[in-house]
């Protein structure tokens, strides 16, 4: 049976957006390229695994239940495991490329009348000295590790950078037995201490991080910075050192804690590679949507964090609404705000909250002043912080793709994903966002076998109007960073770092929900007022 | 931030063939200032390939130039070699058919008369050239002369060597006239630059900067794609192409086509083009001439099949309509010196370009002759 609508994208925004459609008689299918729904933040353990208690990781574990039980009921089809690589077509048909099986080396196709990209955002690492150094792993591949593998990473684990994913990263891997000696915040205490002090008021477990880090005594470090990691081929510790009101160092603060765990990690990037080959517009990082979540491209929707990092609760309002919306302009008709009044005024909080976590937890305006010359900023090509000085300074590259060009900083596996706003930063130019109309490696056989796209519908619904879209065909990206994080120079698999071993862990991440508005958000299930 | 600055020429285009005009400009003793819009190699050169070829030029003014250029790369190379990438790896034509093989040998045999090492491959020997190649090819030829460069780093490093002054992020709003017409600089977003001598070497771009001057140039942009493999150990020894895609290259074709051209790179990956569309400055991304490139080169190199392509992307080949570059002083406008309109081969063509237009700026004699380069020739009172 054809597909109505295609999402692209199993998370919280992905799942609700939907059960919305799926409600309103929509045919709909939904591809991820996990093994299960619930993107990064309902990340699961692995069945074979006999998780007693999966729900100790996560947070709003009973709306979890209901987007699984909903999806269970609804007639929505879920293709797992389907690496999306692009998407073609539109206004009002539309081909979403995958890539299937263990080795992403089987092509699949899915046909569609609409496209809902709910693509989600990855994670963002800004490099310093002894950053390439197994044992150092990103915040959210840490947390992605607890989560599915229930591994923990190290015995002594250290967490730094900034954002509120690192204080549930912190308590999660103490939790887990890792004996963590110190949260190392760049944003100021009153930040950490207000959004401590919201999280602690709504965990299901009713204990909240800031009790939790005291009970396993971690020492919250705020202002301060991880200015290098040591070790000869592993991690043995780091030094830390405070920051001043300016974001500089401060001389003679640094200070070794030893650890064999450095999880880190500076905020989330959405992922836009998919909306910005249909031709979508892009404000800065983030797609541009209107109030029902329609990007510039018609026929395309989006929602969650592509269209704005804000958590899983605004992702779930977002998706609700944008599935409405949807479901509304397949059938030809004009859609109701008035139904989704609950979960606009939720998106309308939650993107207030959002836009001052991202104020308050911002990496430090001096970061680079850190970066040593032979530090490795592209991992994927391996590509130092002095050559790409070098490529500004001496050949007069003015913008990042031309340091790329003259470094090949951002050509390797990662595409960039990694290390392109360390490039601006250590640079001090300009970011334009990158194009990436593969949004994921494909290998050229299937390539070279890709069908064409239908010109039409191949089973165009008498009893259904066209939907009211007109626009240009054009192919276009998915999301993810690649699953394989290979230097650019063939390595053997001893060579990769945990952080790189640790999968989609290595470059994607969760984030907990944010603030006390989080506790006033409605279950998805609390939009349906007026619903058919 | 507003600037004016004073030189004895300047150079649109911080481009290939910007760079090489600069280089040889300022080793005639010139004072030069380099100003572009956008960033070193931001435009044709940072999405090509860096091939200097001669082997897909027919007998002609063309290929003259190529062997000039070929000439001077060769000499550029000792200085130049390790940070323009240069690669003297030759390039390998195979003809998947008899009747293509035939056509091939014709092409080949014409070449050689010019000047131009050429030769035959039999079907036996293709596999010791080129290990990795499809079985069942009817033959091929090879020419030594083929070589490569990273052509942003080319461009970058001869700007360097050149000790021009280099303004990029400057967009050229005008151009400055004298008494008479005569040339005297351009006009930027951010100041003037006065100079006696203007190089239009802005690619694509060029019959807007033309126009600025008030003369007519119809450069127009013919778009091409590259996919870009995932790093290898080197498996792709030469540039290897399809015989057809000499005739591609030729084409007046508004449509696709689309030609295998296959080769591995210093850095590890394999690049593959070629393809052709005169679709405008449209960026957005084809999956049918994705698809093409793809098929193409994995019917040349089954291996690559299994391959991954990491990224592509879309640049813009400057054409004329005679598919020759316009090279050479523009008598409408004194002082103005136009070197754009290379199409695809504006990376190996630059030295050439640019030792030609020294030599005019110079007043030397010219070592082509620059008659089918003329600017002027397709206005109608020029014929």
């Amino acid at each position: 049976m054809r597909t109505e609508l295609v999402v692209v994208g199993a998370g919280p925004a992905g799942l609700a957006a939907a059960l919305a459609a799926d409600a309103r008689g929509v045919r709909v299918t939904v591809v991820d390229a996990a093994d299960g729904p619930g993107g990064q933040f309902y990340r699961q353990p692995a069945a074979e695994l006999n998780a007693r208690r999966p729900q100790a990781l996560h947070h709003q574990w009973r709306t979890w239940e209901r987007l699984r039980d909903g999806l269970a009921a609804s007639g929505v089809r879920l293709l797992t495991g389907h690496h999306v690589w692009t998407v073609t077509g539109g206004p009002d048909s539309f081909t979403v490329h995958a890539l299937l099986g263990p080795g992403q080396d089987e092509p699949a196709t899915v046909h569609a009348d609409a496209v809902l990209l709910a693509t989600g955002s990855h994670e963002h690492v800004l490099p310093f000295p002894g950053w390439t150094l197994p044992g150092v792993v990103t915040a959210g591949g840490a947390q992605a590790m607890l989560k599915s593998g229930l591994v923990v990473p190290g015995r002594v684990a250290v967490v730094a950078g900034t954002g509120p994913l690192l204080l549930p990263v912190a308590t999660g891997l103490a939790a887990a037995g890792t004996r963590v000696s110190a949260l190392v915040e760049s944003a100021g205490p009153r930040q950490v201490a207000r959004h401590a002090r919201a999280l602690a008021g709504k965990l299901p477990e009713g204990a909240g991080h800031a009790a939790r880090l005291l009970r396993h005594r971690v020492r919250p470090l705020a202002r301060h910075t991880v200015v290098r990691a040591h070790g000869d081929d592993r991690l043995t510790g780091v030094t830390v050192a405070a920051l001043d009101a300016d974001g500089h160092v401060r001389r003679g603060t640094g200070r070794y804690l030893p650890c064999d765990t450095l999880a880190v990690g500076h905020g989330l990037l959405p992922q836009t590679d998919l909306a910005e080959g249909l031709g979508c517009h892009l404000d800065g990082a983030t797609v541009t949507v209107d109030a029902e979540q329609r990007t510039s491209a018609p026929g395309v929707w989006a929602a969650g964090e592509a269209t704005g990092v804000g958590g899983a609760a605004l992702a779930l309002a977002e998706g609700h609404i944008a599935g409405r919306s949807a479901a509304a302009r397949l059938r030809g008709t004009e859609p109701d705000p008035a139904g989704w009044a609950p979960a606009a005024r939720t998106r309308e909080a939650l993107r207030t909250a959002a836009a001052a976590l991202d104020a308050a937890f911002a990496p430090p305006a001096h970061w680079a002043a850190q970066v040593t010359d032979d530090t490795v900023v592209c991992r994927c090509e391996e590509v130092t912080a002095g050559a790409v000085r070098e490529a500004a300074d001496g050949l007069g590259a003015g913008d990042v793709r031309t340091v790329k060009l003259l470094t090949r900083a951002g050509m390797g596996w990662c595409q960039g994903r990694m290390c392109a706003t360390a490039v601006a930063g250590l640079t001090g130019c300009h970011s334009d966002p990158p194009r990436r109309p593969l949004a994921r490696p494909v290998p050229l056989g299937i390539l070279a076998g890709t069908a064409p796209d239908r010109a039409a519908p191949d089973r165009p619904a008498p009893d259904r109007p066209a939907p009211d879209r007109t626009a240009p065909d054009r192919a276009a990206p998915d999301r993810a960073a690649p699953d394989r994080a290979v230097s650019g120079r063939p390595v053997s698999e001893s060579d990769r770092s945990p952080s790189e071993q640790a999968s989609t862990g290595g470059l994607s991440s969760d984030r907990p929900p944010h603030g006390r508005l989080a506790r006033d958000q409605n279950p998805p299930e609390a939009f349906e007022e007026g619903s058919p | 931030m507003s600037e004016s600055l004073t030189c004895d020429v300047v150079v649109v285009g911080a481009g290939m063939v910007g760079a090489a005009c600069a280089l040889y400009a300022a080793r005639e003793g010139l004072d030069v200032i380099v100003v572009d819009r956008g960033q070193v190699a931001g435009g044709t050169t940072g999405a090509g390939e860096g091939n200097l070829l001669v082997s897909d030029k027919e007998p002609g003014p063309e290929l003259e130039l190529a062997l000039l250029s070929a000439r001077l790369w060769t000499g550029l190379a000792e200085e130049l070699g390790r940070e323009t990438e240069y690669e003297p790896k030759g390039g390998v034509v195979v003809a998947e058919t008899p009747e293509a093989l035939a056509g091939l040998e014709t092409f080949a045999a014409g070449q050689r008369a010019a000047g131009v090492s050429a030769l035959g491959v039999t079907a036996d020997r293709l596999h010791d050239l080129e290990p990795r190649l499809a079985p069942g090819l009817a033959g091929a030829v090879h020419y030594p002369q083929d070589a490569q460069v990273m052509p942003a780093l080319a461009a970058a490093h001869l700007l360097r060597a050149s000790g021009a002054r280099l303004r990029t992020g400057r967009t050229v709003t005008g151009v400055l006239r004298g008494p008479g017409g005569a040339v005297r600089g351009v006009r930027t977003d951010r100041g003037d630059v006065h100079a006696p001598a203007v190089v239009n070497a802005a690619g694509p771009w060029g019959g807007e900067v033309a126009a600025l001057a008030g003369v007519h140039l119809p450069v127009l942009p013919r778009r091409g794609y590259v996919l870009v493999t995932e790093p290898l150990p080197p498996r792709i020894r030469h540039k290897v192409y399809a015989a057809e895609y000499v005739a591609d290259v030729a084409s007046d074709s508004a449509a696709l086509q689309t030609s295998p051209v296959v080769e591995g790179t210093a850095a590890g990956p394999v690049l593959i083009g070629a393809s052709r569309e005169r679709v405008g400055f449209d960026r957005s991304v084809s999956l049918p001439a994705l698809r093409a490139l793809a098929a193409g080169a994995t019917r040349l190199f089954p291996f690559l099949a299994r391959v991954r392509a990491l990224r592509t992307y879309a640049g813009f080949r400057p054409y004329l309509p005679d598919h020759l570059p316009a090279i050479g002083a523009d008598p409408r406008a004194p002082g103005l010196f136009h070197a754009c309109g290379h199409e695809g081969a504006g990376i190996g063509l630059s030295t050439g370009t640019g030792h030609l237009i020294a030599g005019l700026l110079t007043g030397a004699d010219p070592a082509l002759d620059l008659t089918p380069f003329r600017p002027d020739r397709f206005c109608p009172e020029a014929r």
